[in-house]
């Protein structure tokens, strides 16, 4: 296919392509309707429902628009008799076996097979034989079929197998015995399976959560931002009768091209959650008080004002919006409030100071494309965020090479050399790594990795992993497993090490919307803009250890939230006030807080969220908050008037985020930092395991881990390990095993997983079984129980 | 610009002459004396009603007592008075069945277009026109009042759609 236009003519119109692109991307391009339901723009061609037949000129038989490549002077008919007698005649075809209940079906209004009918169709059919029927198939608990409407043009089965990476649904028989499904009974399972709804142009599939909810034109759409990843996806969010209905994607090239994640797309379902808060309530004597909002802002500030300020924690969840973030350190810090904190989940600070104000990828989502070599340090974006990963797998399906270091083994959606190993070996597998490429680059080495290295021998290949990462375009992530890994800055000093021996550019996979946390201070030791502070406060851990802490105030953040439940539940416990400020309290909550403060949703608020690029992505409310739930910002701006500092006097979003971005606008996003002195080696005690506590793809943040239909895609919490540690330890699957860290214990069912490395069990974090359990990355005891 | 002579005149002579009165009284004198009456003894006597009257709602069941409303929400659509509400769900059968089925019969202006739309011949406007509200409220029709309608006159519905079923 050569660059250069040629020009050729549809319904006599002159249009420009290049040719040997397919006839019907040039009509799209034009605004020239052409009828379809196979051909998708992001999807391979199939040609297979013949609805888009147009005229040619010299070509005996109409062809197919999607399937015809352009010619130079070509001349094409797309409305002639002969191209509308073909469309209609396919119309027919298609149908017959279609079932005429519309008015129960949930696609009806939004359908393309029933606008095309409206277009094409007859006004009767010559069929009057029986209508085919296909059983209903249980594809899981995000996707209603009805298989019977389904015109086979095998959308899904080419999603599937192009774009989710997983050949999940397929087409078995032929002709009118034609069916499309699992085959083998069972869930699709892919990370991107909503997206299958989308493509379906009839309603074979449709989303279950919202089925027989309302019709497309009750529905109202509004813009917005999907705040669970660092992608921000741009998403669509259909509100009926004042409630959010679903979510669907706003395509957006740059981002998430027209898909959207499961996670964003199904996370709507924990706004009507039971533990949603809609007064404000004081905890008196035990009891739980619905209290007026004047009430319990006098409560708050009152509490804020008289406990020393040394003596207060405050930390923030990663999925707050910017402003949010901004205000919350700035009403602390105006209280000379030190200890604040975002990062609820890293475990290791110690070099926070030499780390760089803010870290993200370091190019932009679509430049991941480009790059000819990933290597990803303990990141698992097929589930941190699937449409970056989608990103990735386009990279590698370009040919770029993906190495992957992890602690255990990964089922990515492409080809990944991947190098496993137990969460503290990782970082000797790192160094190996680093000698490697040090080697080959001829540099000498740092003084601070020069203990770790010495102990270290280079593999063949170890070499060969580096020379991949010589390629002119090499990128080196460290993922969400790498900042919650116990030797974080170990991990991140010879990451940046590798970087700088191998020419790679060096990024972050960082979690929801950190980067504003971290741009604007929501930090211990800097502030604003990254602005070190002479007299730093407590890291998140360390503010949870400290005795004198009397007060404790959340904003976004739960138990699940944190690095290390056990150790923060201590503490909540012991604090005499716990502030609460967010949607939802569940039992737990209500048990270790002391004020409730009922506060937004990202449907309910505007704000500002920075994406994995740093790209500020502002987003407006979509409803009205229910009951007396009132904006986050808003809460704190007036927290803010009542304690009386200065300068909370903003009336809209809109003014922080522009005051903002002109603060911001010098503070670059980098990845590489200073290398500390020596590098934390963490030993590991023997007689225990290591604990790998990722956080599964569904409960990364409070209103995900309320969304039922997602919840209902995890599999239940259990103790994944090696078979030889079954052998050692006497288990067998299924059997229930007691797992102790710190000073209480859980008893789960035990699983064999050859992906988790021996010496180790897989035990997820962020689940209400893990709430018992200390550190995600910690040691942990196993015994049969 | 005064009226000519001749025609007011003629004016003074109609009015005093009594001449339109006397052609009133003459209608009059006639009705009072015709046989073939047309004024109809309401309520005793009632005229004869179209099989396309249409009246006050009904929804209306199958034989075997299954609702027929599918809860398509075309009649909610189409309604130009915005006088249907319709909320819905899935039965625990797995069908799609309304939870909420209310009219404004203050809104409703009785064009039928509800009955058009519906795909299952649910919702049918019946040849009942008498009835009456006392209490505020009573103008919204719910589910179970038009379902109850339904019960009630189903013979009727059934024998005025099948009058009206050749014309269709």
């Amino acid at each position: 296919m050569s660059d250069e236009l040629v020009s050729f003519e549809v319904n006599g119109q002159t249009l420009q392509a290049r040719p040997g692109s397919m006839l019907i991307a040039a009509t799209d391009a034009a605004g020239i309707t052409v009828p379809r339901f196979c051909y998708h723009k992001k999807l391979s061609v199939a040609a297979n429902c013949r609805m888009c037949l147009v005229e040619v000129e010299k070509a005996p038989k109409p062809m197919p628009a999607c399937a015809t490549p352009i010619m130079a002077g070509m001349k094409v008919w797309t409305n002639s008799p002969k191209a509308r007698a073909a469309q209609k005649d396919v119309m027919e075809f298609l149908l017959i076996n279609h079932p005429l209940d519309c008015p129960i079906c949930d696609q009806g209004g939004e359908c393309e097979l029933q606008d095309l009918s409206v277009g094409f169709g007859n006004s009767s059919s010559e069929y009057v034989e029986i209508k085919r029927v296909v059983r209903e198939k249980d594809i899981g608990p995000l996707i209603e079929t009805a298989m019977t409407r389904c015109i086979h043009c095998t959308r899904c089965v080419r999603f599937g197998e192009e774009i989710a990476g997983m050949r999940e649904l397929g087409a078995t028989g032929r002709s009118q015995y034609t069916e499309i499904g699992t085959y083998v009974a069972k869930a699709v399972t892919s990370e991107l399976s909503g997206n299958m709804i989308d493509v379906c142009p009839v309603g074979a599939l449709t989303a279950k959560p919202s089925r027989y909810t309302a019709r497309p034109w009750e529905m109202r759409s509004y813009d917005s931002i999907a705040p669970h990843d660092c992608v921000g996806s741009n998403i669509h969010v259909h509100t009926a009768r004042g409630k959010v209905i679903r979510v669907v994607p706003r395509e957006n090239e740059a981002i998430n091209e027209c898909w959207i994640a499961d996670r964003d797309r199904f996370s709507y379902e924990g706004l009507q959650s039971q533990e949603r808060l809609l007064k404000p309530q004081i905890k008196r004597d035990g009891h739980w008080k619905e209290v007026s909002w004047q009430e319990a802002l006098d409560t708050v500030s009152g509490i804020l004002r008289k406990q020393l300020a040394f003596n207060i924690a405050a930390f923030a969840g990663p999925s707050s919006t910017l402003e949010e973030f901004f205000l919350f350190q700035k009403l602390l810090r105006g209280l000379n409030i030190k200890n604040i904190d975002h990062r609820l989940r890293q475990v290791d600070f110690s070099d926070q100071t030499l780390t760089p104000v803010a870290s993200g990828l370091g190019l932009s989502l679509a430049e991941l494309e480009q790059q000819q070599a990933i290597f990803l340090i303990g990141a698992n974006p097929r589930h941190d965020q699937p449409m970056l990963n989608h990103r990735i797998r386009k990279a590698s399906i370009a040919g770029a090479k993906v190495l992957a270091l992890n602690p255990r083994r990964l089922a990515f959606n492409y080809a990944a050399e991947q190098i496993v190993a137990a969460p503290l070996d990782m970082v000797t597998e790192l160094a190996v790594l680093v000698k490697a490429a040090l080697e080959a680059a001829n540099q000498a080495v740092p003084n601070a990795l020069a203990e770790l290295l010495a102990k270290v021998e280079v593999s063949a290949g170890a070499r060969s992993q580096v020379a991949l990462l010589k390629a002119p375009n090499a990128l080196i992530l460290l993922g969400q497993m790498a900042v919650q890994h116990p030797a974080f800055s170990s991990l991140r000093s010879l990451a940046s090490v590798l970087a700088q021996a191998t020419g790679a550019k060096l990024g972050y996979l960082p979690e929801a919307n950190s980067i504003a946390a971290s741009l604007v201070g929501v930090l211990p030791h800097r502030e604003l803009a990254g602005k070190p502070l002479a007299e730093p406060g407590l890291p998140v851990n360390a503010a949870l250890n400290d005795k004198n802490l009397t007060t404790v105030v959340l904003m976004n953040a739960e138990l699940d939230d944190f690095a290390n439940p056990q150790q923060t539940l201590k503490a909540l416990r012991t604090a005499k006030h716990v502030i609460v400020l967010a949607p939802f309290a569940d039992a737990q909550a209500r048990e270790y807080a002391t004020v409730l403060l009922p506060t937004s949703t990202f449907v309910e608020t505007s704000g500002t969220l920075i994406n994995a690029e740093g790209l500020w992505q502002s987003f407006k409310g979509v409803v009205t908050p229910p009951g007396e739930v009132r904006p986050l910002w808003k809460v704190l701006r007036v927290l803010g008037n009542a304690l009386n500092l200065p300068d909370f006097d903003y009336v809209e979003t809109s003014e922080i985020a522009a005051e903002l971005k002109l603060e911001l606008k010098t503070v670059p996003l980098t990845a590489i930092g200073e290398l500390p002195e020596t590098l934390l080696v963490t030993k590991q005690e023997a007689s225990l395991m290591q604990r790998i506590g990722d956080v599964p793809i569904y409960r990364t943040d409070a209103l995900v881990r309320r969304a039922q239909s997602l919840q209902a895609m995890l599999s239940s919490p259990s103790v994944r390990m090696h078979g030889a540690d079954m052998d050692r330890l006497g288990i067998n699957t299924g059997d229930l095993v007691r797992l102790g860290q710190g000073e209480s214990y859980v008893q789960l069912p035990a699983e064999l997983d050859g992906a988790v490395p021996a010496g180790c069990v897989w035990v997820q974090s962020g689940t209400e079984a893990a709430r018992a359990l200390g550190s995600a990355f910690g040691s942990i005891m196993v015994d049969k129980g | 610009m005064g009226i000519p002579l001749k025609d007011s005149l003629k004016h003074y002579w109609k009015t005093f002459s009594l001449n339109e009165l006397l052609k009133g009284m003459r209608v009059t004198g006639k009705y009072l004396f015709d046989r073939n009456k047309i004024t109809i003894q309401y309520p005793e006597e009632k005229t004869p009603l179209s099989p396309r009257f249409r009246g006050h709602h009904a929804l209306r069941r199958y034989p075997n007592g299954e609702e027929r409303c599918i809860a398509c929400k075309l009649c909610e659509a189409v309604c130009p008075a915005l006088a249907i509400k319709i909320e819905l769900e899935e039965r625990p059968d797995g069908t799609r069945r309304t939870t909420r089925y209310d009219i404004d019969m203050f809104k409703c202006i009785y064009c039928g277009f509800c009955e058009e739309a519906c795909p299952v011949d649910a919702i049918v406007e019946t040849s009942l026109f008498e009835y009456h509200f006392e209490n505020r409220g009573e103008n919204i029709s719910n589910k179970q009042k038009l379902l109850a309608i339904g019960d009630r006159y189903e013979a009727e519905i059934a024998r005025m759609k099948a009058a009206d079923a050749p014309y269709r």
